[in-house]
């Protein structure tokens, strides 16, 4: 039976305190538990209102020559999505889960720089904040309010002030601008407090992976975001200034945007499936009743693919005509990343084998994501191979490739550690019945429109279009591609309820309702505001293991 | 590597090969005017040879892990009796490691050397003698085509010789853009290949049947990107010879169309359209010098008729939402007038 | 069960090292701060030479040698800043800084003077070609760099006039010397970059 500190949750001295100061003191909180969920719960509403912006589409492409909105709404809706998800979903809900649970799992008291990590997250939530200011503030030339409509990745010179005049650009750039100092803020935080307050003991080698995959990915924003926040003053200085940075009358090079975009556009991917990754190194062995197969192989695969990422990134600009040789190197390069990737779905393999899996909520997620992860890794060396990728690029089948990683990947993990970490923030359990309503609702939902939706990539069908031809056979694709979409709507209502009911009513948890074994589990359901009442001591890669277990402790392994 | 050898190399599969066969059989895959499982011409064969060896492996692949993983989730489930012991700890294996590291990496060198082999043969081609040129300007929303040899300057559809394969002559297309990105795609034909202000790109085509081969813009542009569609006419030597004929000549001057023409001289509709011999010599629009000779108009999204042409000039946004061309605000007369005027440009 | 966790806690007292917040802190944020810098360099290089139009930097450009050697020099002033603090000698170390804040202002006012020439005597703006617009982006970003950090080191100053500083503050102003040289060595690249290399 595993100790628990016997301390008051969160705001049960809130009794006789206004609403308002309760407010207040979530405004102005630095406690790295609290910013997390205030990243979580910021993220699910702009992941509410991206999905909205997805359903717009699905409605629009359900069948060619829809007049569901027009071309400049469409084209608003695909910039703003996209953008949503990267920038206001992605970052904000994996730096919110790495906020909440690295102190926790180093045995450290909270973040290294609070206040920094305060500042990060509000700065993040104000770019967020002025993307979607747009709708109201921003005019573009065929009236008042226009959010952008360059595409997430606003390719020049499209973004230039000519082809693209009013404002609407300018918050694009402002808006994921803020979010990028947001993100190398809590990156430095969570590099400072990985590498200077982990608990005695807790040696590099012993740290659970989740943190070491936070140490890589914060290191990848480093260098991934630079590019990017330089790309958006130099089209910033272009759009008011009138420098010529992209401006192809004056000599510019459309392509250096391209690099510029994608030398922080690739890495960004894989900043965004690491954590995923960090959460499946935690969950699957759990649920599996045994050790993550082969700590230093996987900590090596992902230095690797930290570092091979960065230079892989213009197989997004096959097509733009870099030459053979540029097109030969940046398919070895892309190719090769694959080998790590690899490496670490064999070891969650080899973790399950020989284990005795309990098919608990975030163990379902997870196998969800072990199969499609597999695809669209599979599928992402379909579209390595350059020629290959001279056809499938820019079309449907990219679209359905990298919704595969993000949706059927990323997101999937993202609910696993929803239902596997909830219990620790809320100290309630979310309930297994919802759970397997969600799961299978949106699995089939998930399977209908991504599965099928590489289909008319192969047929042909370009992206970012607001309609299509009704000769080329695309029609009965599209809308069953978009009835998936509604099934997967019903599946997030589900997990939505399931969270909002399990506040008050669901089974109260304890300290270590997984029978888990990392620190966060050694300290209550939620943890007090300084996490651990003792600075823990650790021996091995985990602690709680070796203390139920004390005849076979892992410190014989190391 | 020669033109006419390409379709023999080892990588890329002779066109009677059965997986060619098997896959033109999959209506749902390769049915439709734009499936690139339906190759065409020589690039698209060849990306298609390479595409069914990827495929190949990776499907072997996914079979492989997919069902190991299957498989262990089956066999190692946990069974209701026996929660209390703790299954034995296993911490890794530096053998195993190693294995599945080699494995994955000389899968990589052999899918590696594929695709390079392609790409050189595709990219690095010697380019034939009598190899057509053709010059594609992206515009937004319009396809230019020039042909510096002919002499001749049209719009939206391309026409392009027959290459028949023991005596090559294939379609060498340059490009570049006159405002923003754009992509040229046409599946069946080749892999697409984009448009670049301040860039030029050159692809080539040769194919062998002729017909219509059809494809759209594939980088967004702007507000009508889904409608700048592609329309090549594969022809015979004769038609090819017939067409080009046709269009190095001067329009013919026609009685019924003279006070169209009038109109058209007269407004601003010369400051972006060219007719050949006329006051019309404007850029930034498609040339109409053999207007009426086209199959559509406005870029593929239309039949060229009268009735679809008048209401193009009377109201471009009404067919096509975000179009550069401007209501020119003609009363009914003057559109009737200029609409006979275009539809005589045969 | 406890009692291990205290007998192991004497142990590992003595052994448990582990890196300094501060420094780990700064070096990430020069990394970051790198990875702008370096896209606009890769921008200057990469647009030598295809102006369409305008001066080029033979024709305008002079080697800043006055404010090189003043920025430069500030590094060490900041350094001998630093070693003073340490050892609690604040009246020294506040000389210093003054020091550096003047040879910090001298490299911003050379800087504003080379512009002033550039734009009134040659023509030469952003807007003018893209030597323009990658010059005044590229020099313009690492001086808003140094005004960042003369403000830093001019509110430190303050507190030292003050008599507010003493040697426990010494780390703080450690880690903002940190970021003073990565700005100093920021702009030996610039200035071989863009004044010798580049001409």
């Amino acid at each position: 039976m595993t100790e628990t500190t016997a301390v008051l949750p969160y705001g049960d001295h809130s009794h006789g305190k206004l609403w308002l100061d309760t407010v207040a003191s979530w405004i102005t909180t630095v406690d790295h538990k609290r910013i997390g969920l205030l990243y979580i719960g910021y993220a699910l509403v702009f992941l509410v209102i991206g999905g909205i912006e997805a359903l717009v589409m699905r409605v629009q492409l359900s069948m060619p020559n829809n007049h569901f909105v027009t071309p400049a709404v469409f084209n608003r809706m695909f910039t703003m999505h996209g953008t949503t998800m990267v920038f206001f979903v992605g970052m904000p809900i994996l730096f919110g889960f790495g906020n909440y649970l690295v102190p926790l799992m180093i045995g450290a008291r909270d973040m290294a720089f609070p206040r920094l990590n305060a500042f990060s997250f509000w700065i993040s939530a104000f770019g967020g904040l002025l993307l979607y200011f747009s709708f109201v503030g921003g005019d573009g030339l065929y009236g008042a309010g226009t959010a952008p409509d360059v595409g997430w990745f606003a390719y020049a010179p499209l973004t230039a002030r000519i082809f693209s005049p009013g404002h609407s650009t300018d918050y694009w750039i402002l808006g994921v601008f803020l979010s990028g100092i947001g993100s190398v803020g809590t990156a430095l935080n969570l590099v400072v407090t990985i590498l200077s307050l982990r608990c005695k003991g807790m040696t590099l080698g012993r740290m659970p992976l989740l943190a070491w995959i936070y140490l890589v990915t914060s290191w990848m924003v480093f260098i991934a975001i630079g590019p990017l926040t330089a790309a958006q003053i130099m089209l910033l200085l272009d759009r008011s200034l009138g420098s010529h940075f992209f401006d192809a009358q004056a000599g510019g090079s459309a392509v250096l945007w391209m690099h510029f975009f994608w030398i922080f556009g690739h890495p960004e991917v894989y900043i965004l499936v690491l954590p995923a990754f960090g959460f499946a190194n935690e969950i699957i062995p759990v649920f599996s009743r045994k050790a993550i197969f082969g700590y230093p192989a996987m900590v090596a695969a992902t230095v690797g693919i930290g570092f091979i990422s960065m230079g892989v990134w213009a197989h997004h600009m096959f097509t733009v005509g870099l030459g053979p040789a540029g097109n030969i190197f940046f398919v070895f390069a892309t190719m090769i990343v694959s080998v790590p990737t690899g490496i670490k779905i064999f070891n969650w393999l080899a973790t399950l084998w020989g284990g005795k899996i309990h098919f608990a909520s975030p163990m379902l997620f997870s196998i969800g994501f072990l199969f499609q992860f597999l695809i669209a890794g599979l599928t992402g060396i379909m579209l390595s191979v350059a020629p290959f990728d001279w056809q499938l690029g820019n079309s449907y089948f990219v679209v359905a490739h990298f919704h595969y990683v993000l949706v059927g990947a990323i997101l999937f993990m993202i609910f696993a550690a929803f239902y596997y970490w909830y219990p620790k923030m809320t100290g309630r359990m979310l309930s297994e019945t919802l759970a397997k309503w969600h799961f299978w609702l949106f699995l089939i939902g998930f399977h209908l429109t991504f599965d099928l939706m590489h289909v008319p990539g192969v047929l042909g069908m370009p992206r970012r279009v607001y309609t299509y031809e009704a000769d080329r056979n695309w029609g009965s694709w599209n809308m069953a591609v978009s009835i998936g979409a509604i099934i997967q709507t019903a599946g997030v209502l589900c997990f939505v309820w399931n969270m909002i009911r399990s506040y008050r009513k669901g089974k109260l948890a304890g300290a270590d309702p997984w029978d888990a074994w990392t620190l966060e589990w050694k300290t209550s359901s939620p943890p007090p505001h300084y996490n651990f009442a003792e600075e823990p001591v650790v021996e091995s890669r985990r602690p709680l293991w070796d203390l139920k277990h004390p005849n076979e402790t892992d410190t014989e392994y190391e | 590597m020669s033109f006419a050898g390409i379709l023999s190399t080892p990588t890329t599969f002779a066109i009677e090969s059965w997986p060619m066969r098997f896959f033109h059989k999959i209506p749902f895959l390769s049915g439709g005017p734009t499936s690139i499982f339906s190759p065409q011409a020589t690039p698209a064969h060849a990306i298609f040879g390479v595409s069914i060896f990827v495929l190949a492996i990776t499907l072997t692949i996914f079979l492989v892990v997919a069902g190991l993983l299957a498989y262990t989730l089956v066999r190692f489930r946990h069974r209701g009796g026996d929660s209390a012991t703790e299954p034995t700890q296993v911490y890794g294996s530096q053998q195993i490691e190693v294995l599945w590291t080699a494995l994955p990496i000389l899968i990589v060198l052999v899918l590696f050397l594929a695709t390079a082999r392609i790409i050189n043969v595709t990219e690095r081609a010697r380019k034939p003698a009598n190899a057509l040129d053709v010059v594609v300007i992206g515009h937004q929303f319009w396809w230019e085509y020039r042909y510096p040899t002919l002499g001749i300057v049209t719009a939206n559809e391309l026409h392009i010789p027959a290459s028949d394969p023991a005596a090559p002559t294939p379609t060498y297309l340059t490009m570049t853009s006159a405002d923003v990105d754009h992509s040229f795609w046409v599946p069946k034909l080749a892999g697409k290949m984009d448009l670049i202000p301040n860039k030029v790109n050159v692809m080539w085509i040769d194919p062998s049947q002729p017909g219509l081969y059809l494809g759209q813009c594939a980088q967004y542009c702007g507000m009508a990107h889904a409608r700048m569609l592609i329309r090549v006419y594969v022809d015979t030597p004769l038609q090819f010879a017939q067409w080009v004929a046709n269009q190095k000549q001067l329009p013919a001057n026609s009685a019924s169309a003279a006070e169209g023409k009038k109109i058209f001289e007269n407004t601003a509709c010369i400051n972006c359209h060219r007719v050949a011999g006329t006051a019309a010599t404007g850029k930034f629009g498609p040339d109409l010098t053999h207007l009426a000779s086209r199959d559509t108009i406005a870029s593929g999204i239309v039949k060229n008729t009268p009735e679809n042409l008048r209401m193009w000039i009377d109201d471009p946004e009404s067919l096509k939402m975000g179009s550069m061309m401007p209501k020119m605000h003609l009363n009914e007369d003057e559109l009737n007038a200029v609409t006979a005027y275009l539809t005589a440009l045969k | 069960m406890s009692e291990s966790i205290n007998t192991i806690a004497a142990d590992a007292e003595e052994l448990w090292q582990l890196p300094d917040k501060g420094q780990v802190g700064m070096a990430c944020l020069i990394v970051a701060e790198t990875a702008i810098f370096a896209i606009f360099v890769v921008a200057y290089i990469f647009y030598l030479g295809k102006s369409l139009s305008g001066p080029t930097p033979a024709e305008v450009l002079k080697l800043p040698i006055v404010g090189t050697v003043c920025l430069l020099s500030s590094s060490l002033t900041v350094h001998f800043a630093v070693a003073a603090l340490e050892k609690g000698k604040a009246r020294l170390s506040t000389l210093w800084l003054a020091a550096t804040v003047m040879l910090g202002a001298i490299f911003l006012g050379g800087t504003a003077m080379e512009w002033h020439e550039l734009i009134y005597r040659y023509g030469l703006t952003i807007q003018t070609n893209l030597f323009g617009t990658t010059f005044y982006s590229l020099v313009g970003l690492h001086a808003t760099h140094v005004l960042a950090g003369l403000l830093m080191l001019t509110l430190v100053l303050i507190f030292g006039i003050k008599g507010k500083l003493n040697s426990s503050h010494a780390h703080r102003l450690d880690m903002l010397s940190y970021y003073w040289h990565f700005v100093d060595a920021v702009w030996v690249v610039v200035f071989i970059v863009v004044y010798v290399v580049g001409i």
